[in-house]
């Protein structure tokens, strides 16, 4: 009889020529974040994020994967291939704010639009989603997180392993410090 | 114990010998043993107790009626909570996961066919969900998963082999989603044995 754990620990490693990355490899903590554009709890997680790298500066390192369940989220699917076929121009991070900054604005009209914004080739974009070019990416993203225990989302991974508390700002910062072995003080 | 029978179920186990701790598989270990479960989750190598349901689908459904293939019965508190969302949703997701090993999904909880109905219509899902709602809770009872003091049942796992024995379980914690992982397993670890795909 096979005894069930819960082994929830990253099964993809953060790989520097695959994932989107903010931050030095040397940071003593990586955050990972599985996330799905059109979800709300991702939104509000969006802010918290962006402080929390401002305070941490060089201790942390952000990656963000895809984790669209596009049962719950009609647009999500659509939104991280555009955020993916950003990432083909070296644009990912630009594209990934301007989804979560408008993500009641999820539509393709507004994908293009948001291409525009941030200066990708049109028409090389264009094409990209209308072939769903980045579809197996997304995938791939989805499966590693369903592998490593994302049960939803967001869901974070510190070093690798799964956190379950919280990403109310104190408290991950708290839990990323400790990670980091930045003593915080009482 | 005294069960309420949805159906005849010569081959139910659920009044056989009682199950010592040991066999108690796929509890978390962060369960609050306080938090008594009113049976005992039924244990692979047990035979999964038949029943016949009111579904969202086809009227009644039963596991008779994916006999063949492998079952995953997902088991949970209510319709609308957010959790439940949450896994459901995810489940959905995956479906085309699990269909690569022929596996079929029945979703079961305490409340109605018609709050069923509404759930699943807004929530997109597409595999049945079974009323386990008169005598209520009679088949969470009989695999070992209903919470008397909450009146719903335990958020609990099952994998069925296409031969009708249980091949896995796990109850989680009521406020957490488990997770479409351990299901994936347990689907691969039948594929591996050659009795599914």
């Amino acid at each position: 009889m096979r005894a069930t754990r819960w082994e929830s620990t990253l099964i993809l490693p953060v790989s520097e020529d695959r994932d989107h990355i903010q931050g030095s490899a040397d940071a003593p903590v990586t955050l990972v974040e599985y996330g799905d554009y059109e979800c709300p709890y991702c939104g509000e997680a969006y802010p918290i994020v962006k402080e929390i790298q401002s305070r941490m500066g060089k201790q942390l390192r952000f990656v963000f994967r895809n984790f669209p369940i596009s049962t719950a989220h009609p647009h999500a699917e659509i939104a991280a291939e555009a955020a993916e076929a950003a990432a083909a121009q070296d644009r990912f991070w630009e594209m990934h704010d301007h989804l979560y900054e408008n993500q009641r604005h999820l539509r393709e009209d507004d994908l293009r639009s948001y291409a525009r914004a941030i200066e990708l080739d049109r028409d090389m974009f264009d094409k990209e989603l209308a072939e769903h070019a980045h579809a197996d990416r997304v995938h791939e993203d989805f499966m590693s997180g369903v592998r490593s225990g994302v049960n939803g989302t967001p869901t974070f991974f510190i070093n690798g392993v799964r956190y379950d508390d919280s990403y109310e700002s104190e408290t991950l910062l708290m839990a990323l410090n400790g990670a980091a072995g930045i003593d915080v003080g009482g | 114990m005294v069960v309420a029978r949805p159906v005849d179920t010569a081959e139910a186990s659920y009044d056989a010998e009682p199950m010592s701790d040991d066999v108690r598989t796929g509890l978390d270990p962060r369960r609050d043993e306080d938090t008594l479960l009113s049976g005992t989750p039924l244990a692979p190598g047990t035979p999964a107790p038949d029943f016949v349901l009111p579904s969202t689908l086809d009227g009644t459904l039963g596991p008779k009626d994916r006999r063949g293939r492998p079952l995953i019965l997902v088991f949970y508190p209510a319709d609308w909570s957010p959790v439940c969302t949450d896994q459901l949703a995810l489940y959905q997701e995956v479906m085309p996961e699990f269909e690569k090993h022929d596996a079929a999904m029945f979703g079961i909880s305490v409340d109605g066919r018609w709050s069923h109905l509404a759930f699943a219509k807004d929530r997109n899902l597409g595999f049945p969900l079974l009323a386990d709602f008169e005598p209520k809770g009679a088949v969470a009872r009989t695999y070992g998963v209903y919470r008397a003091e909450d009146g719903t049942s335990e958020r609990a796992l099952f994998v069925i082999d296409p031969g009708g024995m249980v091949s896995w379980s796990y109850v989680s914690p009521t406020e957490v989603n488990p997770g479409a992982d351990g299901i994936l397993r347990a689907l691969e670890d039948l594929a591996a044995k050659g009795v599914a795909r």
